[in-house]
């Protein structure tokens, strides 16, 4: 069985999901909950100066029928006293020694850091999170994401923290910038021992279309807040990944942004993430689903012969490269299984309006010399079918199964994608060349140029 | 001949079934829409004999644009919101969507229809053309004459329906299975066509009231949509009480005569193998009666009912006897107690078999009202009695006379008459256009 224990920046938690700071962190009965659930670590939700917050808080982004594809959410950060907190963080930590609780952060004067960092060291934790992302409430009193986008402000304010404690110290970082790597090197400048991204999304979720006024309504106005869920994962995966790539930052890495599943943990930690942490999907169903995210790893693990969630962190670091270094001689076109076809045409649509035209309706003839290896049959399985029916015969369906101009075919996917049939449409390999050939193999050789030159090659 | 408000009883039989397929709330409507592939050339569209764009409607249920999905259908068919309901979905544009060909439950089509129509079906949805200041008489004011009366003013004429009944709706008011579509929901899309203009003339009748040639001479067309007579009872033997029925009849009955009851009946028979006696055995038995047979004088195979409408028959209970037909009925006290059937193969496939029987409906086909459209001149039916027309611009032998649904089709879907009310419509615009 594979060990799920991580070992993350000295913290140390019986496997790689912790809950992140956020409303299911919120009291020590819940993540206490969360623990017997199966959780193996939690980020308390954010300690501060205590603030008020707004009613109503969440806004979210529905998909069809599908609920909380992306949330949106104006709260702030903990509005409980800070004595409660730390009496209830002592409490779980005594009771649940082999869970990682660590506790957020967010600050504002060295003093007051220095004063909160002691008492937190108190309650036996086992680390600490700067909050240097809230992108909504936080930043307009100059902290959070205001912090964040500053790397000279974080490495500072970092560089306080880590002269005031002996604690592991994450820096989580705002995804509100436009280079992710310019704030995680300053939080390495500042001693942090491990990064956590992204928090949310400065976001506006919707406008109620019958006031209007944005989403979520506080009275006759809204504001702009944050936003996760499923559709920020990967935004969040894109920037976990370029930071475990950046040859000068060395740091651990937790992930957040969408995680809902075993296999959304799998590909942040297959990018670089000691662990993963979750809020959305637990506000959507439950502490729960944790139960199904272990397992899945677990098993994911067996079937790579992994022993330890540790050999599977970065693993898929080599598959990504910047664009320049890809295969330009790799070449893959559309092939269409007619025996699963359903003949809904979402595929020709799709390439026709939103791609290359080169995927067909049966009954078409192709381009003279293009290679097309089902033109020929669709157009006479359309033709026999239009017959008989014409004939009078009711047992017989029309025929519907586009075809693929391979000649045409860039390979690009869409039809695949938009196939609501497994297996039905493959994507298959035929290369251009059996040598690979990249761009900028080709610049450096002088076959390609850039107008005005490339300095990075 | 004036408009009149029309009521239909509150107590009567048909109040009391609920809906076979009952209507979706916004919830259900939405998550049925998002599982909706919104094919391309989609093939549900040329299986509906209105051509409604269904992905169309279906996505504009799914974003929200509910005033938008029920413009979209009414666009093809004025009597969307009936046919949603009354439609064998199952062999038309539910039958053909991929889902079924894939092997998968299909996209409720039906229901999808029907939530949008009673979301937002209005008349403000539809343009109007200016004023041509021509006018057209229908007679008959069923799904086909209503359906061309909408399409006409829209085009911009004057319809004028005239309806020999009291009330409005043709089979759709009389026939219509309760547990599909009820009386007032008839109503409701009367008062929609009504509102876009339509003039709805009830308790009306040629020959009684008015003449052929008036209305030829008062009118620049006229549509005839006159539907079938009356239950024919041809091949049942000599009745002697009560007790004996035509299915016509007796579904009008359980629709709109609040004296209609199965009360005491035990034992029902109902004679005929298409869809009319497949919805009464299943009414009947719905309504509790304890036995319910169906006779068939030929196989089950050869049965023009819907193969779908037979096993929802099987699953309520009702049992069927084929290659039989009623020889002999027996009476006491002047109501019907019997049945004796015999076979109608040769040789017969059984002695005579003697069936309790309280309740005999005969469910073997409509009279034709040959009659009534041949006072129209130079208006002909051919053999069966079904009014000759060419099949596209609906046009009889008289080039100002058109005619569409059952007394022209011979009796089809509330569809059909629909699809060949609105094509008479468009045919008839044309030609006043060139007079």
């Amino acid at each position: 069985m594979p060990d799920l224990s991580i070992d993350f920046a000295g913290i140390r938690s019986p496997n790689p999901f912790w809950l992140a700071s956020a409303p299911p962190t919120n009291s020590g009965d819940q993540i206490m909950r969360a623990f017997d659930a199966g959780w193996g670590g939690a980020v308390w939700k954010t300690l501060g100066t205590p603030i008020i917050n707004v009613s109503s808080r969440l806004g979210s982004v529905d998909l069809g029928d599908r609920r909380m594809m992306g949330l949106n959410n104006i709260e702030l950060i903990t509005d409980r006293p800070l004595d409660v907190n730390l009496r209830e963080i002592a409490e779980v930590k005594k009771k649940y020694p082999h869970h990682a609780v660590i506790v957020s952060l967010m600050f504002d004067t060295p003093e007051e850091w220095a004063d909160i960092l002691k008492r937190c060291e108190d309650t036996g934790c086992d680390g600490v999170e700067l909050n240097f992302g809230c992108p909504h409430g936080m930043c307009e009193r100059g902290m959070g994401s205001a912090v964040g986008q500053e790397p000279k402000v974080l490495t500072e304010l970092v560089k306080w923290v880590m002269d005031s404690t002996t604690l592991p110290v994450i820096a989580k970082l705002t995804p509100n910038v436009s280079e992710i790597v310019d704030p995680a090197l300053a939080a390495q400048a500042g001693g942090a021992h491990a990064v956590s991204l992204i928090n949310t999304i400065k976001s506006v979720v919707g406008v109620d279309l019958d006031r209007l006024v944005p989403v979520p309504r506080v009275n006759d106005a809204s504001s702009h807040g944050g936003y996760c869920g499923p559709a920020v994962k990967p935004i969040a995966l894109r920037m976990v990944a370029e930071l475990f790539r950046q040859p000068d930052f060395s740091l651990p890495i937790s992930g957040i942004g969408g995680i809902s599943s075993w296999r959304d943990a799998a590909e942040f930690i297959a990018l670089g993430a000691g662990s993963v942490q979750v809020c959305t999907a637990v506000m959507h169903h439950g502490y729960r689903i944790v139960e199904d995210m272990i397992e899945g790893l677990d098993e994911y693990l067996v079937s790579k012969n992994m022993s330890s969630v540790q050999e599977l962190v970065g693993a898929a670091n080599a598959g990504f490269r910047e664009w320049g270094e890809l295969d330009l001689n790799y070449h893959v076109v559309a092939k269409i299984d007619e025996a699963k076809c359903i003949g809904c045409n979402l595929c020709h649509v799709a390439c026709w309006d939103g791609a290359h035209q080169c995927i067909h309706m049966p009954g078409t003839a192709a381009i003279e010399g293009h290679v097309a290896p089902m033109a020929a049959t669709a157009k006479k399985r359309a033709f026999e079918a239009a017959s008989l029916i014409a004939s009078g015969r009711t047992d017989v369906e029309p025929y519907r199964v586009p075809w693929v101009d391979e000649t045409e075919c860039v390979g690009c996917n869409l039809c695949w994608l938009v196939c609501p049939v497994s297996g039905c449409i493959e994507m298959v390999e035929q290369r251009r060349a059996p040598e690979t050939d990249t761009w900028n193999d080709r610049v450096r050789e002088g076959r390609d140029f850039v107008p005005g030159g490339l300095k990075d090659i | 001949m004036a408009e009149r408000d029309w009521k239909v009883p509150a107590k009567r039989l048909e109040a009391g079934f609920e809906d076979k397929k009952p209507a979706f709330d916004a919830g259900e409507a939405l998550t049925e829409a998002s599982r909706c592939l919104y094919c391309y050339d989609a093939p549900c569209i040329p299986a509906c004999p209105t051509a409604i764009d269904i992905p169309t409607f279906i996505r504009k249920i799914g974003t929200d644009n509910l005033r938008g999905s029920a413009r979209t259908i009414l666009e093809s068919n004025l009597l969307g919101r009936s046919c949603s309901q009354v439609c064998p979905v199952e062999v038309l544009c539910e039958g053909a969507c991929v889902y079924t060909g894939w092997g998968r439950k299909p996209i409720e089509i039906g229901r999808l229809q029907r939530f949008a129509m009673e979301s937002a079906q209005s008349p403000d949805l539809l343009p109007r053309q200016p004023a041509t200041g021509h006018k057209i008489a229908l007679v008959g004011a069923g799904p086909a004459s209503l359906a061309c009366a909408g399409t006409l003013v829209q085009m911009g004429h004057e319809a004028v329906v005239f309806e020999r009944d009291a009330l409005p709706g043709g089979l759709n008011m009389t026939g219509v299975a309760p547990y599909k579509f009820r009386a007032e929901s008839t109503l409701a899309e009367v008062e929609f066509i009504r509102s876009l203009g339509v003039e709805i003339r009830t308790g009306v009748e040629i020959g009684r009231d008015f003449t052929a040639e008036q209305l030829l001479e008062d009118y620049d067309a006229v549509f005839l949509g006159v539907g079938l007579g009356s239950d024919s009872l041809r091949g049942i033997p000599a009745i002697e009480g009560t007790g004996v029925i035509g299915a016509v009849q007796w579904i009008r009955g359980m629709k709109l005569d609040p004296a209609t009851s199965v009360d005491g009946v035990g034992h029902a028979i109902v004679v005929g193998g298409g869809n009319t006696a497949l919805d009464v055995v299943q009414e009947l038995a719905t309504l509790g009666v304890p036995s319910v047979h169906m006779v068939y004088r030929r196989g089950l195979a050869d049965m023009s009912g819907y193969a779908h409408e037979f096993k929802n028959a099987r699953n309520v209970g009702v049992r069927a006897v084929e290659h039989a037909t009623p020889a002999k009925l027996e009476w006491r006290d002047g109501r019907l107690v019997g049945v004796s059937l015999e076979s109608t193969q040769s040789p017969a496939s059984f002695e005579s078999r003697d069936m309790p029987c309280d309740l005999l409906v005969v469910a073997t086909g409509q009279g034709r009202l040959r009659d009534l459209v041949e006072q129209f001149p130079q208006v002909e039916c051919d053999q069966s009695g079904r009014v000759v027309a060419e099949p596209e611009s609906l046009v009889t032998g008289n080039p100002r006379v058109f005619t569409g649904g059952d007394c022209y089709n011979g009796g089809k879907e509330v569809v059909n008459a629909a699809a060949e009310g609105q094509r008479a419509a468009r045919a008839i615009d044309e030609l006043l256009r060139q007079g």
